[in-house]
């Protein structure tokens, strides 16, 4: 290990980097070979982002090594890392909406004729040209308003050609492409490996990884876990490694005791969205709604919840429908949703806890039209108390608490309305681990008084250990409904995966 | 494939030049000022057919161009400047008092120091919000009160008058070169300049990048600060040439010079059609609005219409714009996206 032959094309050795507190990586290993397109896998919050960031240059590392071709590397910005030769295809491209496909291949280092005039013949004819190679049509002048992903995706690639990349980064490039698109990106990487570059593939689906990838590196907790090549390993492996750990401990569920059915949503359509979703919550009951980014949980949660429009199907609640589109009518109803991204949706954060707490109770709690502080204050130390929210007092900013906290103020606001059923979206995202467990704890307990909740969670652990029943999404239909002695890591992994293939 | 592509696109090239001329974003403003000297010529042909009439219509604008070239500039890059007018007045000033203060100074230092004072006013703008990452709207207003209460303070109730500054001086402002006003020359080859800095340089091209997405920008490894330092530098570089081509110009001096050449200079690039969230127009938009901001002032007394619907005018004209940017700005979303669905089928 330590006098290695040859030397790889990028090599990472036990690096570390924390946030504050939060440790991001302790430990991220990888070994990228020259001809080789390598898998980088593990769940949400493994880490493999941030080592992304590092090798980018847009994160600094804290410790460990860091070699290229060798040579050991200190990336203190994003220009750095390129201009050794190492291109990054986020999972968001990032292009420049009001400039022409052309301009953005070449951005920064345009060919130039005598006083610097930028040559727009030759960038225009190169950009053809990678195109071409590419086997793609996109007009070189048109601007990149308005492409599609998958379009954006390949100007990206275009990109990290004429830089003549050696290492080509895709961080989960196919979560937003169709089957076609997804086979032409193969065949540009499967021609790009043949050339020599070393390509590293992040994904979540287990399908591509073994069609594309030579070798596969797993990340655990921020850790790296282990590296086979492809030929040597089973989907059953990696999975194992990938979850691997003591899933209990976290999870401290409670019995509840399990009554009627609360929420009915039958046959709900939306078309390239979600189809035929078929479910039920129960009061006292916790449904995990498992799948990858982007299979459609959210949007069906916002649907459920009148946010988003649905063209067939329908929603009941006890028995009497809910009507779409109409989130006031939902929250009547005695539904809840506390959205995924706490800060932009869930929560005002240059106003008071107690304004947050009681922002969906507002209209009761006024009087002749006026709305009192001490009124505010009263409804919201009831919730705040018993979530225990840690706040110096109401009056402080929602912005200045912790992840946790934060989260908890979000739950006081919907839980204040009095709902019978709670749909929660990632309710752990960016919380560290402890707050988790007290998270966790406060759902358990919502439900042993007879709440019936809805949660939505990237994180397999969180679905297998709060759940009492597993409903599975993938690209937007339901493809396993799970009980708890059912569910494991393997079952819901492979349900968010291999629809395809269980339907061959 | 890619000769037939090629070969397409040489025979393409010629309509999409014409096609891109008709298309522009500038040509309707431009045929917005025709239109106006057209009317006003008709109701008064001395307004255009005049020896007087003529050189006001090129001459009055010269020194506002100057200053909403550089704002063009700056909001190209998602910013603003508010302080061109204070920095305007500042300069002007100071043109006087180095006449007065420093007897015989040649005219060409004088010229250099004003551009250089403009562009260190311009500069502490630029670290400001380069460096400190307050939103440049914020800090330019402080500095246009800043730069203003430092001028106020230094002139007092003192004033410069024509008889401070030397003959030739003053002459440059109603000089003309075969027929041309001197002023006028200056700020179009200052814009062509511009122009083509901001077309063909890569340092123009980053402008716009940076505008158009500034975090793709960061995450691209371009140099955004400095970029951003550069283009306040330049709007206040301009703005402090705009200072001395007015004391040449109109030969006094108070502590109220360049009042409100802020707004008409914002104006002027968002009628010319430079998108105030940065990333598209040019400097050439910016251009002809300052000509048509101007010209309608004086166009709209002769085609008799009331003083106090005047500003009125101004103001439609700045909606207007704004509106017809948005309303293209969907329809060529929408097309895009259109193209793209067409491709894929």
């Amino acid at each position: 290990m330590s006098t290695p032959s040859t030397s790889a094309a990028l090599e990472l050795r036990d690096v570390a980097k924390a946030f504050g507190a939060v440790i991001a990586l302790s430990r991220g290993s990888l070994r990228l070979e020259n001809n080789s397109i390598h898998a980088l896998v593990g769940e949400n919050g493994a880490g493999k982002s941030t080592l992304v960031k590092i090798i980018a240059g847009l994160y600094q590392r804290d410790a460990g090594e860091f070699e290229l071709a060798g040579a050991a590397v200190d990336f203190r910005s994003t220009a750095e890392s390129k201009a050794a030769g190492i291109a990054v295809i986020y999972q968001e491209p990032t292009l420049f909406p009001d400039l022409s496909v052309t301009e953005n291949i070449f951005m920064g280092r345009q060919p130039t004729l005598s006083l610097g005039r930028i040559d727009r013949k030759r960038m225009r004819e190169e950009a053809l040209g990678l195109f071409s190679r590419l086997g793609v049509r996109i007009d070189p002048d048109r601007l990149t308003l308005g492409l599609s992903i998958a379009d954006q995706q390949i100007i990206e690639i275009a990109k990290a050609i004429s830089l003549d990349a050696r290492v080509l980064v895709m961080d989960e490039p196919t979560a937003a492409l169709s089957g076609v698109e997804v086979e032409r990106l193969f065949a540009v990487a499967r021609s790009l490996r043949d050339e020599g570059r070393a390509i590293l593939f992040i994904s979540h689906r287990f399908d591509e990884v073994f069609d594309l990838c030579d070798t596969v590196t797993v990340m655990r907790d921020g850790e790296y876990i282990a590296t086979s090549p492809i030929a040597e390993t089973t989907v059953d492996e990696i999975v194992r490694r990938m979850v691997g750990r003591e899933v209990a401990t976290l999870f401290p569920k409670e019995e509840a005791e399990i009554g009627d059915d609360v929420l009915v949503v039958s046959g709900l359509t939306e078309p390239g969205v979600f189809h035929d979703i078929d479910f039920t919550v129960r009061s006292g009951e916790i449904v995990g709604l498992a799948g990858l980014v982007g299979a459609g949980r959210s949007e069906i949660a916002r649907a459920i919840f009148g946010v988003d429009p649905y063209s067939a199907g329908t929603v009941t609640m006890k028995g009497r429908p809910v009507a779409k589109r109409n989130p006031k009518a939902a929250m009547d109803a005695g539904l809840a949703l506390v959205p995924e991204d706490r800060r932009k949706q869930g929560l005002v954060l240059d106003s008071t806890v107690s304004g947050n707490a009681t922002l969906a109770i507002r209209r009761s709690l006024t009087r002749f039209g006026l709305l009192f502080r001490s009124a505010e204050n009263a409804a919201a130390r009831t919730w705040a108390s018993r979530l225990e929210v840690k706040a110096a007092s109401l009056d402080v900013e929602a912005g200045t608490l912790s992840g946790g906290n934060q989260q908890k103020v979000v739950l006081a606001k919907w839980l204040a309305t009095n709902p019978s059923v709670l749909i929660i979206d990632e309710p752990t995202r960016g919380i560290d681990v402890g707050t988790k467990a007290e998270v966790h704890r406060l759902l358990s307990q919502l439900a042993g008084q007879g709440l019936g909740i809805l949660m939505i969670s990237s994180e397999l652990p969180e679905v297998l250990g709060m759940a009492d029943r597993v409903l599975v999404v993938h690209e937007g239909r339901i493809t396993a409904n799970l009980s708890r002695a059912e569910a494991t890591a393997e079952s819901v992994m492979f349900a968010a995966t291999h629809t395809t293939e269980a339907a061959q | 494939m890619t000769t037939t592509l090629q070969s397409e696109t040489l025979g393409q090239r010629v309509l999409h030049g014409l096609g891109g001329f008709a298309k522009a974003r500038e040509t309707g403003i431009l045929l917005a000022l025709v239109l106006v000297v057209v009317a006003a010529t008709a109701k008064n042909p001395s307004f255009l057919f005049s020896a007087d009439g003529f050189r006001d219509l090129l001459l009055s604008p010269s020194i506002l161009l100057l200053v909403a070239i550089g704002q063009a500039i700056v909001i190209i890059t998602r910013n603003v400047d508010l302080s061109v007018g204070s920095v305007v007045g500042l300069t002007a000033y100071l043109t006087g008092r180095l006449f007065i203060d420093v007897p015989g100074i040649p005219i060409v230092a004088v010229f250099a120091i004003g551009i250089v004072a403009g562009g260190v006013l311009g500069l502490i703008n630029g670290a400001l919000v380069a460096f400190a990452k307050v939103p440049a709207l914020v800090i330019t207003l402080g500095t246009l009160y800043a730069y203003r209460g430092i001028n106020v303070l230094w002139t007092g109730s003192d004033r410069i008058n024509a008889s401070d500054m030397p003959k030739e001086f003053l002459g440059l402002g109603t000089a003309q070169l075969l027929y041309i006003p001197v002023l006028t020359i200056i700020a179009v080859v200052v814009l062509i300049a511009a122009g083509w800095y901001l077309r063909n340089q890569r340092g123009g091209r980053e402008l716009y990048a940076i505008g158009s997405d500034p975090d793709a920008a960061n995450l691209y490894g371009l140099k955004v600060t400095q970029r951003v330092l550069v283009a306040f530098v330049l709007c206040g570089a301009l703005a402090g040439l705009a200072g001395v081509l007015y004391a040449a110009r109109y030969g006094t001096v108070n502590s109220q010079v360049g009042s409100n050449y802020e707004l008409t200079a914002v104006g002027a690039a968002v009628i010319g059609g430079v998108a105030i969230f940065g990333g598209s127009g040019t400097v050439w938009g910016a251009a002809i609005g300052a000509y048509l901001l101007y010209t309608i002032n004086r166009a709209l007394p002769i085609l008799g219409v009331q003083d106090f619907w005047q500003r009125a005018v101004v103001g439609v004209l700045i909606i207007g714009a704004i509106v017809l940017d948005r309303v293209l700005a969907l329809r060529s979303t929408r097309k895009l996206v259109e193209a793209r669905d067409d491709a894929n089928v």
